[in-house]
């Protein structure tokens, strides 16, 4: 079904936005007949969330113009897009759990009366909502947080849905679904195509895209490079306009081989997000863990250092005893962990550089439990020179730092402890680019001093310029542990989405 | 030279703030005459023991992102333990010792079930001020508990032959703020309180061991509420079941004018401490204005707001 130039639900034209020098979108231009469920398809950072944010109205375009059903369509709010015509469920539910479903579906536009609620009325628009989805026979009166999580998003849906949207745009709808709640939600989507409702369908896998998409768009670096119909596509075609790419020198190779195996994870599970996994790293060695957001990287790495229960398996730190494995024994043990969340685990914003660095070792600092300050703040003072972090001094709160320097002192504090396995998640997330070569070329002098590295990244080049092996992971499972020069940014996406 | 200028006024806060209110009572007529003298700041000093010593525990409870409302039956359950011990004649030492033990061992509990059934630190000691109030009652027979005199008596009068000398009670919180801000500011386990009222999670993926520290924390601060019953005993010289309602507001109100974040993270001894005096400032200097109870009541309730409010000013100032 092509979108003819007439009758096009929604049509962007050239919108570009920047967050001060990073520029997210540089021109994306898009067109969605009525009744077509179009898919946005690009890597992580490719502009998809920040372009949904614009055509949601959570954001303003720099540039460029939108229109829907042929009239400026420039929404002031979330809300503002809502009552105009574009609704979204985001991949995050958003339902006040302890409200009846029904409360659920109507909630910020209750039918009432002089402010009494209107049950009849109320219930009458509720059950249109769900019927448009095929699901009358909900029960309206059971609190939201009692349904399974596939329901719970019929509710979501049929929450949209109350304000006729002519544009829905669905945020990776199935990334918590099972199989055959996945197949109910495409007979939902089916339905309201065939209601003339336009989908926006954004989606790492692949396959999903191609069974429940007429067209399709593919972002790269903030910009349109590909669109087309479905029917008759190749998935090789899509991952290569995703991926069309060369890596650069930014990733200084320092020279290191593997040596002695450090640390052996054998079925290593945590239900229901990670199934069995099972790899071996090796002093002076970069292991790299790929796959999409959600597939299981975070908690293979939290399991591994005893930050989230484990159901099963074993991990051994070669030359610690097995039983230890909270994350004070796995300090002790010489593994160190870096949080993806810096702002939310991985730092304490209202402390001083120097309490942020020296927190796993604060009784190497003195005697009887007295902390020496002055020989803490000295030897923070020496990791802020070495790694360049530009504050005032170390006593200066963290908080108050960029976040590419912020995560400069998250390492060091792996590096002063010191750890001689690191686990590191997203270490150059959110930082400048400046900032990210230096890590980069940290990491490579670590291995190339014989400690073990474990990268989680969710950027391609970064993994296959960094590491000498890679794993990738799909919806919890480690399924393929290989050298770096038998993997491809095409082979990795083609792993990490399941498409075969 | 800016920063230094924006670093005193952040640490100085709470002391500006001090030195408002004594000059605001210094000038009105009614008070001019008794209220800036040696003897009316003892008589002061003196009153603030109470809440103070309380503060200092309760700083480190703020501190490390929790709360304690039991703190006021706390008092008086161990102010009704330290009579019956005086009553029962196995002397002052015993009697302190067991004070600060049940203190202590409230606190012990409190910690170690918050920290141990994960439960917030807002309900369960809303359950323990309950309990230990009905406590308090039980073991006092819903009676105050009399003895003959004892030197514990002592230790909070103003009114010593001498006239210039402190009570005991001024000093041994000077004393114990001195060490406790050492401690918080210069200990592993200082540190460590800092840390997990900054941000939990980091404090464990640091390999803080989390649930001992609660406890710890709890325990520590039960100690200190312990002494304070001990003063509030001294004060009224007999132990009474029904004292110290709703002192933890107070002991609050005085930590969080000092300067301290109930979100946890934020806060100084120095900062309480004046917080604390800066309520019986208010509280004395009212007095002597004439006004009513009611008004005093007020009064301190608008200066928390407008304290927390100056707080966010300036720390919004300066990020």
């Amino acid at each position: 079904m092509m979108a003819d130039e007439a009758s096009a639900a929604l049509r962007l034209t050239g919108i570009k936005k920047s967050f001060g020098a990073t520029r997210a979108l540089r021109g994306v231009s898009l067109q969605i007949a009525p009744g077509e469920v179009h898919a946005i398809i690009g890597e992580n950072g490719a502009g998809k969330s920040t372009l949904m944010k614009v055509l949601s109205g959570a954001h303003r375009p720099d540039e460029g113009t939108m229109e829907l059903s042929g009239r400026p369509f420039a929404p002031d709010n979330p809300h503002d897009a809502r009552l105009k015509g574009v609704a979204m469920i985001y991949q995050e539910l958003n339902l006040a759990f302890h409200l009846t479903a029904q409360e659920n579906i109507l909630l910020g536009a209750e039918s009432s009366s002089l402010g009494w609620v209107d049950r009849r009325a109320s219930r009458e628009r509720a059950r249109a909502a769900l019927a448009q989805l095929g699901h009358e026979q909900l029960d309206l009166d059971r609190p939201a947080g009692s349904f399974s999580i596939a329901t719970q998003q019929v509710i979501e849906i049929a929450r949209a849905l109350l304000t006729n949207p002519k544009v829905l745009i669905m945020d990776e709808p199935t990334s918590s679904l099972t199989q055959a709640d996945t197949e109910r939600l495409f007979a939902a989507i089916a339905r309201l195509r065939a209601q003339g409702v336009s989908i926006i369908y954004i989606s790492h896998f692949l396959e999903e895209c191609r069974r429940v998409a007429d067209r399709y768009t593919v972002l790269k670096d903030g910009e349109t490079v590909g669109t087309g119909d479905m029917a008759g596509v190749g998935l090789d075609h899509i991952v290569t306009l995703m991926t069309g790419r060369e890596v650069k020198d930014l990733y200084p190779r320092v020279e290191h081989s593997a040596g002695a195996v450090v640390l052996s994870a054998t079925a290593v599970a945590s239900a229901p997000r990670l199934k069995p996994a099972s790899f071996e790293l090796r002093a002076g060695e970069i292991f790299g863990l790929a796959g999409l957001i959600g597939a299981g990287r975070t908690d293979l790495l939290r399991s591994l250092f005893g930050l989230d229960r484990r159901d099963a398996g074993d991990v051994v730190v070669v030359g610690a005893s097995a039983a230890a494995d909270s994350p004070r024994e796995r300090w002790a043990q010489g593994v160190g962990f870096l949080s993806e969340n810096r702002k939310e685990e991985g730092l304490m914003l209202t402390l001083s550089i120097a309490d942020n660095l020296t927190l796993t070792k604060h009784a190497a600092f003195g005697r009887f439990g007295w902390i020496d300050g002055r020989k803490q703040r000295a030897v923070a003072q020496r990791w802020v020179d070495d790694l360049r972090v530009k504050c005032r001094d170390a006593s200066q709160p963290i908080g108050q730092l960029s976040g590419g320097n912020q995560q400069k002192v998250a390492i060091a504090r792996l590096l002063e402890h010191p750890a001689r396995i690191f686990l590191l998640d997203e270490p150059t997330r959110g930082i400048d680019v400046g900032s990210k070569a230096q890590i980069y070329q940290l990491i490579g002098e670590l291995a190339g001093a014989g400690k073990a590295v474990v990268v989680v990244s969710s950027y391609l080049p970064e993994l296959l310029g960094l590491c000498d092996t890679i794993g990738v992971m799909c919806r919890g499972e480690l399924s393929a542990i290989r050298p770096r020069a038998q993997w491809s940014e095409a082979e990795i996406m083609r792993v990490a989405t399941g498409s075969t | 030279m800016k920063d230094t200028a924006k670093i005193v006024l952040t640490k100085a806060g709470p002391f500006l703030g001090l030195l408002v209110v004594i000059a605001l009572f210094s000038i009105p007529n009614e008070t001019r005459e008794f209220f800036l003298t040696y003897h009316n700041f003892k008589t002061i000093f003196t009153q603030t023991v109470i809440v103070a010593i309380g503060a200092l525990g309760m700083t480190m409870i703020i501190v490390s992102g929790g709360i304690d409302l039991s703190v006021g039956s706390s008092i008086a359950l161990t102010s009704v333990v330290g009579a019956l011990v005086i009553q029962a004649g196995w002397g002052t030492a015993s009697a302190v010792a067991a004070m600060i033990f049940s203190g202590g061992f409230i606190g012990l509990l409190n910690g170690g079930a918050i920290a141990g059934l994960r439960m917030t630190p807002f309900i369960i000691t809303l359950g323990s001020l309950g309990v230990a109030r009905g406590m308090a009652k039980w073991l006092a027979d819903s009676q105050t508990v009399n003895y003959e005199a004892s030197p514990v008596n002592r230790w909070m009068t103003t009114a010593d032959p001498f006239g210039y000398a402190l009570p005991t009670g001024v000093w041994v919180a000077l004393v114990l703020a001195v060490l406790t801000a050492l401690i918080l500011r210069n200990t592993v386990f200082g540190r460590h309180v800092f840390a997990l009222g900054s941000n939990e999670a980091t404090a464990r993926l640091c390999g803080i061991p989390t649930t001992r520290l609660k406890v710890m924390i709890y325990a520590l601060a039960g100690c200190f509420f312990g002494l304070a019953g001990l003063f509030q005993l001294s004060r009224l010289r007999q132990g009474d079941p029904t004292v110290a309602v709703g002192l933890e507001l107070d002991i609050i109100a005085a930590v969080i004018i000092g300067g301290a974040s109930l979100s946890g993270g934020v806060g100084t001894i120095l900062g309480s401490m004046i917080g604390a005096l800066i309520m019986a400032v208010l509280r004395n200097g009212s007095q002597q204005m004439g006004w009513p109870t009611y008004f005093q009541e007020i009064i301190i309730g608008l200066v928390i707001i407008i304290a927390v409010f100056v707080d966010r000013l300036r720390q919004g100032r300066q990020t």
